[in-house]
């Protein structure tokens, strides 16, 4: 690994071990709301009347950004793994099924996608995002709708390429299963980019789920998300800009070390390159 | 013109799947838009009368029907909540969109180009991984952040930096909201209200492409008729202009084309948050209201623009190549 993507490994487990423990031993309740007019926006690194120090500041009431930050933190980034891992998932059963029963199924199955690649992946995201309720479920199978044609073509065409290999007529010719065929051994070897391409996919779901979040259209309040945090310090960012600023420091620096990390791996396994110039909030 | 025409019938076929793909899934929505509509001192006999009117209650295959056949007479409806043409809503936004988004476009490429060019000439420099690392940074961040970010520094840091009068630019809006000027002056401030705007989905746009320019650019750079074209002395302005970005050109216009969805995503956060009333923003006010023509209307535009736009940059590719026969 190059050591921008070993830094970047550092950084999310440190990341990762920050929003897992902050909250829990934190000695406020970053959702509760007690004396308002005594805590409100609190600058960074400085104490409110009542003596309580807060690092990041606090918000408009008084609730402690940095604590409330983690705890977003938890959300987003389960999202964002949970989301792209969804439509990694997803991809790799449709395109690996397309390739291996070709057909209608295969035509369809493209054409869909064909269909779905053409829409802007936010404009397909807000149009779903506005028929459901919207919260972590409706977020989550968002994604991975309109996450899975990427992996799905390329998974396809391993999958073509693999189903040539000596060892696939091997099974077949030992007696095994259609399916068994496909699912033992052609598949396991044909996930390669789908891999790379899910690891490069969770810094953009972090990025979509903050971006409806931010629209309203995604992880609802009170429940804190990176996304509809810089939304509430969105009419503040003339008098108190730290309020909107402090939570998009942390999904920049999280995006980018998952996006270090994915290339480090893309170089590594040297596949096919996956459409990696995704569309970003 | 063989390949021009089985091109421009693939394409079409593209935008008939968009738009039936489109249909069905707002049809799965849950929410009744005339219980929106309707004001809740209405009678039933009043929600039905609206339903009816429009035309809710037909078959969904009626819809559907009504739907495309509207649709290929350019006709996408009446507004729910505005309660006019669902092109006329549009077609105000449209050229709004058009314009932020043909600005920064052009500025991703360029920038982004020249960018990717200078760390691949400049590889064993430590410009290199800097350039890098801030481009991934700027890739990495939410459009509207950074614009809440430019915002913050030319109104909050304006006044607390005091910056000179010309450097205070305007973040809200199209133009000054007090009118009043026309001609040269109106244009001048149309184009003070536009640079923020601009600036984050160029900065956005420009960072992704810079990561492609310098891989395509790095990768040339090593042929061997660059190296021929040194051995005979020509300069290096000469070398890159002439011999490595006129080859590396075809694949960054397909790039080009392919960051379109970027753009358009970008410009629905950027129109959000700087208030231009653009299609971003009207797709997103249409939503809030389950505004549901507005929201096919926009959904199927926006597709229309991306297929076009490849269908351009295949096009356009041929023609683009130095190594063809002239």
């Amino acid at each position: 690994m190059s050591r921008l993507a070993q830094l970047s490994a550092v950084l999310l487990a440190l990341l990762v071990g920050a929003v897992l423990l902050v909250p829990a031993f934190a000695g406020t309740d970053p959702l509760a709301i007690g004396d308002v007019l005594a805590t409100r926006l609190v600058p960074p690194v400085s104490s409110d009347s009542l003596g309580n120090f807060h690092l990041l500041g606090t918000d408009r009431f008084g609730r402690d950004l940095f604590v409330r930050m983690m705890l977003a933190g938890r959300i987003s980034l389960a999202v964002g793994v949970a989301g792209s891992l969804l439509a990694g998932i997803v991809g790799t059963a449709i395109g690996a099924v397309a390739a291996w029963r070709g057909g209608v199924f295969d035509q369809i199955a493209m054409a869909i996608s064909d269909a779905l690649l053409s829409v802007p992946r936010l404009i397909l995201l807000l149009l779903c995002a506005a028929l459901w309720q919207p919260g972590v479920p409706t977020v989550l199978a968002v994604l991975a709708a309109t996450g899975w044609m990427g992996v799905a073509r390329l998974v396809r065409g391993e999958v073509l390429g693999v189903r040539a290999q000596p060892y696939v007529s091997a099974a077949t010719a030992l007696g095994a299963s259609s399916r068994r065929v496909l699912w033992r051994h052609v598949v396991p070897n044909a996930l390669g980019p789908a891999i790379v391409a899910t690891t490069l996919g969770v810094g953009n779901a972090i990025l979509l789920e903050s971006g409806l979040s931010f629209l309203g259209l995604g992880i609802q309040p009170p429940a804190p998300s990176w996304g509809n945090m810089i939304a509430g310090g969105r009419d503040l960012i003339v008098t108190a800009p730290w309020v909107a600023i402090a939570p998009g420091l942390a999904l920049i620096v999280t995006v980018l070390a998952c996006t270090l990390l994915g290339d480090s791996l893309r170089d590594r396994l040297a596949g096919e390159r996956p459409r990696d110039l995704a569309e970003r909030a | 013109m063989h390949t021009l025409t089985r091109r421009l019938a693939a394409a079409l076929v593209l935008v008939w799947l968009v738009v039936t793909l489109t249909f069905v899934l707002v049809r799965l929505a849950p929410g009744d838009p005339a219980a929106i509509l309707v004001p809740s001192t209405a009678t039933p006999e009043d929600a039905a009368r609206l339903r009816a009117e429009l035309a809710l209650d037909a078959p969904v295959v009626v819809q559907y029907a009504r739907w495309m056949g509207g649709l290929l007479r350019g006709d996408l409806g009446e507004s729910f909540a505005q309660r006019r043409p669902v092109t006329e809503v549009l077609g105000e936004a449209l050229p709004i969109s058009l314009g932020l988004g043909l600005a920064s476009l052009f500025l991703t490429f360029v920038v982004g180009v020249a960018i990717g060019t200078i760390q691949a000439a400049r590889r064993r420099s430590a410009i290199d991984p800097v350039l890098t690392v801030l481009t991934t940074s700027v890739y990495a961040a939410p459009s509207y952040w950074l614009a809440l970010t430019l915002i913050a520094v030319f109104t909050y840091g304006a006044t607390v930096w005091g910056f000179p009068a010309a450097l205070r630019l305007p973040a809200f809006g199209v133009r000054d909201p007090a009118g009043g000027i026309d001609g040269f002056a109106a244009l001048i401030d149309i184009v003070r209200h536009a640079i923020l705007p601009v600036s984050v989905l160029a900065a956005v746009g420009a960072a992704g492409i810079a990561r492609y320019a310098r891989s395509t650019v790095a990768d040339l750079a090593g042929a061997e008729w660059v190296r021929t074209a040194r051995a005979k002395g020509l300069a290096s302005s000469g070398v890159y202009g002439r011999h490595v970005l006129a080859n590396a050109l075809p694949p960054l216009v397909v790039l080009l084309a392919l960051s379109l969805p970027g753009v358009v995503a970008g410009s629905v956060f950027v129109e959000s948050v700087f208030a231009w009333p653009g299609m971003g923003r009207v797709m997103v006010l249409a939503i809030s209201s389950r505004d549901y023509p507005v929201v096919m209307g926009a959904t199927v535009l926006y597709a229309a623009m991306v297929i076009l736009a490849n269908l351009a940059a295949d096009l356009a590719l041929p023609l683009l190549d130095p190594r063809r026969e002239r």
